[in-house]
Order: structure tokens, then C-alpha cells, then sequence
């Protein structure tokens, strides 16, 4: 049967149909729905779907699966291996009893992400195999094939997408589910227990390993050479052989599925085969530089094509023909659209509230990192999941040495708080800081979509299970000050502000109001009584896309979109004339 | 049948997606390659949105380039402006005459363009508006807008109607079928003067 799937719901297909058995992941655009795809559609299949506290986690998750003898997979943004880093480098010395796979979605052009990391670096430094599908059937078919490699060479594997791959669909084919018997839990203490005495002889048969990766590398059916005119040689690899394949399609082209270790041979008969050789990949010129290391010479590669954002037809065909293509601008000086907080969002208030005080405020990763656009202009770092508490901490200690009191704010999600901001309130209340954490706990993983997590008290299936009391935790960490905020409330909100910035030692504030786009909380619109409003744009500073200044000759006033408007009150409280009218209390 | 490139635009929530995957699985049902490309995680908060969808014969790249579009969709005036050099040179625009304000509009910091339905008519020579919006809320619920722009695109689109709806009733819960099919009808019948 032939369907359309996303790269990501194809994944989830091939890890069905490749007879993978557990899968642990943190969500990440643009990795989240492979995870979520196997929670909804494939949950009664056997196989064991679960959001993880963060991606080390998740792998450490699966490498045990793998251990106890079932193929297993965990699935992260690029930045997310970053975290999971520390389980890969060593697992990649033990190797895997069930075929083991970190699958990762890159984001060129970073349309969600905090940086534009190649991940294949992972794959050259653990020196394990990293394959790259180009369309969503090869992202199906890559699983099984990376779970045969797995077992195979005794080696973790790095399934590499971008967000074109995991976010566009096209026609797969589907199959059954295979069988995999299971191999049961092994006990070997040389392979798996990394004393030195056993990583010395592993690291050894790592490269042993990789030696035989190359040799396959020559020979599998993932590197494919298609003949085409001698003219023109392409080697490319994801996305960008579908972007080179529509801009000469009469070239002949080396599409690597398996982008390490690279098939060296192959491209040095390739290179001789054509006149002109072009390599074209994303990101960092991970190909071309082993290219260019066994002696192969390059005519077009990063010497034209750029380092940051991602490809495209026109990109690719004007950077190798050396033409401009004639093409439309897009219209200037348009209104622009940036994204923003949902009418309602429970970040709002709080935001409101810290753009009229004025701390520093440390973010984080998730929605709340949009109160650091106009109008709140009210963040001023975000470096990583959950380095918004260390990070104050860090302030808050340097102005100390500095003898300036200025008492720093850090704004951290629910699921951030798990996945890492744990670890930095611990360590705040050991080192006695002095800072403000707010965490916003809103009951999901908002920016990626609404999942799950340790204190939504439920599974990624849905089911119930223990939730995580986050204030608990909090207390039982050590923190004195444990306050429940309610951001709807903006003077009690600006008053206990107040009262903690003139308080020594940590503040740990939680707001525990629900996400209205994920629980759909709606109340009744407000309207603007015209006669009221005076035009003076208090209301304005609250940044809600539900009210529209409106400026004619016989009058200025501030409108609200009853279709939009979702009743939180907070443009209301801003009025000082009682001109924003309902609301329920 | 070569490569049919459409561009679809619009705000975050508005549906964009649900559209772009009846059009593409639609596509495959009547037996073309088909793909789909589109965007999730910060550009949906209330931001701007582009989905692209391709079919024909054999589709390789996912995204449509500028100037090989040959309908534009567009779920709100001034995204659709925003993607306007999606088009070819006779690229036909169908878009939704309803407004809606931008954070930048509500605080105050820009202004929506009184003239946007101009600008769109100055800059596409097949162009064809309605208010979408309205004839959702008309079918019984604004969020109807997406299938009331796919039933007018139809007009547009070398697809089966029957197959259209048919990709429809598998893609959305039964609970607001009735609303969906009526907004499909009400989106189908609009440009039925047109020839």
C-alpha cells in the first residue's frame, strides 16, 4: 500500500516494520513526531513508546533495551545529542547486543533551534555509521537497515535528517512488521563494563570496526551511483540530491545514504569518471573534506556554496551553472509577522509584569523565550535547555564579587525545569545563590507541540501514571521561599516580584496555570467600550494579537477580535479608565 | 503530467496544514508523485506559515522555488502578499479577504496596510478573493476556513472533487464532518460563476 508520510511518520513506520521494541525520546523540532507517531498509531504493537526527562536519558534508555537483547532508538534535535553526547562517545566503544539507533533531525536555516550544528560531526568523532535518508521512503527503509548495521558491525547508529526530510512528505510504500526475536539480556564484563583495563581493548576495536565500515561502506546499496552525462559529477547527499537531481537532471551523481565512514574508493573512481566534480551537502563540508584529504580535487563545493541556512533548487542551480536564474523579490517593507504568545498564554502576565521591573532576566528554551521580542523585550540570555537557573546563579555570584546588587530572574518551562533545570536549582541552594527561578508550569511541553512529560501524570501513550510534584520537589531540594504566582493577577504578581528581589537567597516562584492552545481554555472575549478608551495604549504593552490599535480621523481606540480574544484579563487590568469591558472572574 | 506547484499561506492555527494534506494525498489517490513541505515548532506561534505541495509525474525537490508557482492559496491578505513571488507570471491567486492583525500591528509598532488587497492585485494578474472567513462561520465554525479554501480551490486544481472529499472524511473526526462538508460545499460553489 502506498501512503504519504512525513520523513518523521515514515521513521516511525521503519522502526514498526524493522521490528524495533523500545523507543525513548525528548521532544525537539524537528524530531518530536516520530515519537509521537509511535505513541498514537503503533503503541499496541508491542513495542514500548515513552517520552524521557531529557535526551541523555532517552539514549541511556535505549542503549539498556539494546543490551537486553530488542532493537531500540532514540530520537532528539541536533542540539539534544549534545546532552546525550556523554552515553554516545562510550556506547560507541561497547557497541550493542539489539540493533541500537540515535536518530537526529538537524535544522538548517534554524526555523526552530538555538543553532545550526551538523550532527554528523557526532558520527566522525564517535566514529560510528551515520545515514542520511533524501526522502520519507528512504527514511523508512534507513531504520531496518540501520538496525542490520547495528548488529552487524556491533556499533551504534546515527540516523541524520533535516527539517526537510522530517517535515516533508512524500509517497512511501508500506510493508508488515518483521519478527525480530529477541536476544536476550548478555552479560559480558570486557564489552560492557568500560574499566580501562576494557576500554583499551575496545577503543581498539573501534577502529578495527570502522576500518570495516569503510570496506562496506564501498559496496552498499545506500551509496548509489547513478550514470549520467560526464560533464557534470555531483556527489550529495539528503535533501540536497533532490534540490541538484530537479537542476541537472542529465548529471551523473554519487547519492550517499551513508555519509560516514565514506566509500573513499568509489569517489576517487567517480571523480575520474566525470570532468567537472561538484559536491553539495548542508551545513559543514563534512564530505568534501575527506574528499579533499585522500587526494581528490573539488571544482565547486564551500569555496561557492555557503556554511549557514539551508539549500534550494535555485541556490543549487545557480551556485553550479554559474547563471542566474530570473526570479521575483519578495515584496519589501511589508508588516511583519513574527510568532508570539497565544491570546491567553499564561506567559503574558508574567512578561507584562518584568518588562515594567526591569530585572535581568536568564531564559531558557520554550515558548517563554518570545518574551525576549518586542513589546516585553524582557530576556536577556538563552544559551540552552536549562541554563537559565545555573546561568542566574552564575550572575548573581559575579555581580556579588562585583559589589552590585541587582538580583538576576530566570525563567525556565515545566519540562525544561526536568529535562535540566533540576541540576541548577540544586546546585543554587547548595552554593547559597541569590536569584528569582520562575517556572512556568503549564502542564506540557508547549513548543514542540504539547507532549507529555514527568509531571503531566501522564505516559506518552496517555496513560495515567505518578505526575511529579514540582513544588515538592523544590522544597525537598532545599529552597526556603517555594511560592505559588498567578500570572492572571498582575499587581500580586508585581508585589511578590518586589518583596523576593529584596529577600537574600534563592526565590523559587511557580505558576501553575495550564496551556490554553494544548487544554483549549477559552473564556468569554472582552470588547472596548470606545466612549472609555483615551487612545493611550496601556493595554497595547501586554503584546496580544487579539487587539488592534485603530487610528481614523474622528477617532483613535483600541480594538478587540472577538475571534481571537480568549478573556484572560490582562489587557484589562493594564486600563486605567475601565474601558475594556466582561471578562469573568 | 509535469510538476503542479501550489503555495499555501497563512497565519499560525489557521489550518494550513490540513489543507496541504488533503491536496497531496488527494494527488496520490488520482495516482501522481506527490510532496509536501511545511514547517513546525516556533513558526507556528501566531507566526507566518508556507506549506508548498508539488505533484505530477515525478517530484523530486519538496518546496516550490519563486516564480514556479501556479496557485497561491492564501488564508489571510497580507501572507499572501508575503508569498506572492511564489508565482509564476500567470500564477492564479486565490486568497481569504479576512484580516488578521499581527503583533507588530497590536503594539503598535507597524501598521497593516489599508491597501493590501491592491498591493495583491498590483503584483499577480489572475487574482481571485473572498472572504473565507466568513463563509466558514456561515458553515458553523471559524476554524472551517482551511476546507472552505480548499473546496474554492478547486476551481484551480487539476483534482477530483469526489476523491477531494474523500481524503477529507479520512483526515478529520466525524464530530465536525457536517460543518467541514458544508464549508467544503459553500467553498466549492463560489467561483462556480467563473469560467
Amino acid at each position: 500500500m502506498k501512503v504519504i508520510l512525513s520523513g518523521n511518520e515514515a521513521i516511525a513506520r521503519g522502526f514498526y516494520e524493522g521490528g524495533g521494541k523500545v523507543v525513548s525520546s525528548y521532544p525537539g523540532t524537528p524530531s518530536t513526531e516520530v515519537t509521537e507517531t509511535l505513541a498514537e498509531s503503533y503503541k499496541d504493537k508491542g513495542i514500548h513508546v515513552e517520552w524521557a526527562a531529557n535526551e541523555k536519558v532517552a539514549f541511556e534508555v535505549a542503549i539498556g533495551a539494546s543490551l537486553s537483547g530488542v532493537r531500540s532508538m532514540a530520537c532528539m534535535k541536533h542540539v539534544g545529542v549534545n546532552v546525550a553526547a556523554d552515553p554516545l562517545m562510550t556506547v560507541a566503544y561497547t557497541g550493542v547486543n539489539g540493533g541500537l539507533i540515535l536518530m537526529v533531525a538537524d535544522d538548517p536555516g534554524m526555523f526552530s533551534s538555538q543553532n545550526e550544528q551538523d550532527s554528523r560531526h557526532y558520527a566522525r568523532f564517535a566514529k560510528i555509521p551515520c545515514l542520511e535518508p533524501s526522502d520519507a521512503q528512504e527514511a523508512k527503509d534507513f531504520v531496518k537497515k540501520s538496525f542490520e548495521i547495528s548488529e552487524m558491525f556491533d556499533t551504534p547508529v546515527i540516523l541524520r535528517t533535516t527539517t526537510r526530510i522530517s517535515h516533508c512528505k512524500s509517497v512511501v510504500e508500506l510493508k508488515d512488521g518483521e519478527i525480530i526475536e529477541g536476544r536476550g539480556l548478555q552479560r559480558d564484563f570486557q564489552k560492557y563494563v568500560m574499566l580501562p583495563v576494557n576500554a583499551q581493548k575496545r577503543h581498539v576495536f573501534v577502529e578495527e570496526r570502522l576500518k570495516k565500515l569503510k570496506e562496506f561502506a564501498e559496496t552498499t546499496e545506500l551509496n548509489i551511483w547513478e550514470r549520467g552525462s560526464s560533464a557534470l559529477g555531483i556527489i550529495t547527499n539528503g535533501i540536497s540530491y533532490q534540490y541538484a537531481k530537479e537542476a541537472f537532471p542529465e548529471a551523473s551523481f554519487l547519492k550517499l545514504g551513508m555519509t560516514w565512514p565514506l566509500p573513499e574508493n568509489k569517489i576517487k573512481e567517480f571523480a575520474r569518471s566525470v570532468e567537472k566534480l561538484v559536491v553539495i551537502e548542508e551545513l559543514d563540508p563534512i564530505i568534501e573534506d575527506t574528499i579533499k584529504a585522500i587526494g581528490v580535487e573539488v571544482h565547486i563545493g564551500k569555496n561557492r556554496f555557503p556554511l549557514c541556512g539551508e539549500y534550494s533548487k535555485t541556490l543549487v542551480y545557480e551556485i553550479v551553472s554559474g547563471e542566474k536564474v530570473e526570479k521575483k523579490e519578495p515584496l519589501t517593507n511589508l508588516t511583519k509577522r513574527p510568532p508570539t504568545f497565544c491570546p491567553g498564554c499564561s506567559h503574558r502576565g508574567l512578561f507584562t509584569v518584568l518588562s515594567k521591573l526591569k530585572p535581568f532576566v536568564s531564559g531558557d528554551i520554550g515558548c517563554y523565550t518570545l518574551g525576549a521580542l518586542p513589546p516585553f523585550t524582557s530576556m536577556h540570555s538563552c544559551i540552552c535547555m536549562g541554563a537559565s537557573v545555573s546561568g542566574a546563579h552564575g550572575i548573581a555570584m559575579g555581580l556579588k564579587t562585583q559589589g552590585i546588587k541587582d538580583k538576576p530572574v530566570a525563567i525556565i518551562g515545566d519540562s525544561t525545569f526536568i529535562h535540566s533545570g533540576i541540576t541548577g536549582l540544586i546546585n543554587m541552594v547548595y552554593n547559597q545563590g541569590d536569584a528569582i527561578v520562575v517556572i512556568m508550569n503549564n502542564d506540557t511541553t508547549g513548543m514542540t507541540g504539547g507532549q507529555e512529560h514527568p509531571g503531566t501524570g501522564r505516559k506518552a501513550t496517555g496513560e495515567e501514571t505518578v505526575k511529579l510534584n514540582i513544588e515538592k520537589l523544590c522544597q525537598l531540594i532545599g529552597a526556603k521561599r517555594v511560592i505559588e504566582i498567578d500570572t492572571y493577577n498582575l499587581k500580586e504578581l508585581e508585589q511578590i516580584f518586589k518583596e523576593e528581589m529584596e529577600k537574600e537567597g534563592p526565590s523559587v516562584l511557580i505558576s501553575n496555570d495550564p496551556c490554553v492552545l494544548r487544554y483549549r481554555v477559552s473564556k468569554k472575549p472582552l470588547s472596548v467600550n470606545k466612549e472609555k478608551c483615551t487612545a493611550c495604549k496601556m493595554c497595547l504593552k501586554v503584546g496580544c494579537i487579539a487587539l488592534t490599535f485603530i487610528e481614523k480621523a474622528e477617532a483613535k481606540y483600541t480594538e478587540i477580535d472577538p475571534l481571537l480574544c480568549n478573556g484572560c484579563t490582562v489587557c484589562q487590568q493594564m486600563c486605567k479608565f475601565d474601558a475594556i469591558e466582561g471578562g469573568e472572574k | 503530467m509535469r510538476v503542479f506547484n501550489v503555495v499555501i499561506a497563512g497565519v499560525g492555527g489557521q489550518g494550513v496544514l490540513l489543507t496541504s494534506k488533503i491536496i497531496s494525498e488527494t494527488a496520490l489517490l488520482q495516482g501522481f508523485d506527490a510532496k509536501q513541505s511545511e514547517v513546525h515548532g516556533m513558526a507556528q506561534r501566531g507566526g507566518s506559515v508556507i506549506s508548498h505541495v508539488r505533484f505530477g509525474e515525478k517530484v523530486y525537490s519538496p518546496i516550490v522555488s519563486e516564480g514556479e508557482g501556479d496557485l497561491l492559496i492564501g488564508f489571510e491578505p497580507l501572507e499572501t502578499a508575503r508569498y506572492i513571488h511564489f508565482l509564476k507570471k500567470d500564477g492564479i491567486v486565490l486568497y481569504n479577504t479576512y484580516r488578521v492583525s499581527s503583533i507588530t500591528v497590536s503594539i503598535g509598532a507597524e501598521k497593516y496596510p489599508d491597501d493590501i488587497d491592491e498591493i495583491i492585485r498590483k503584483n499577480a494578474k489572475n487574482v481571485f478573493a473572498l472572504d473565507g472567513t466568513k463563509l466558514a462561520v456561515e458553515a458553523g465554525d471559524k476554524r472551517a476556513l482551511n476546507v472552505v479554501l480548499l473546496g474554492a480551490s478547486l476551481k484551480f486544481l487539476p483534482l477530483d472533487k469526489n476523491i477531494v472529499l474523500k481524503a477529507l472524511e479520512n483526515s478529520i473526526s466525524k464530530k465536525v464532518l457536517a460543518i467541514n462538508k458544508k464549508a467544503f460545499e459553500l467553498g466549492l460553489e463560489f467561483f462556480n460563476d467563473i469560467k
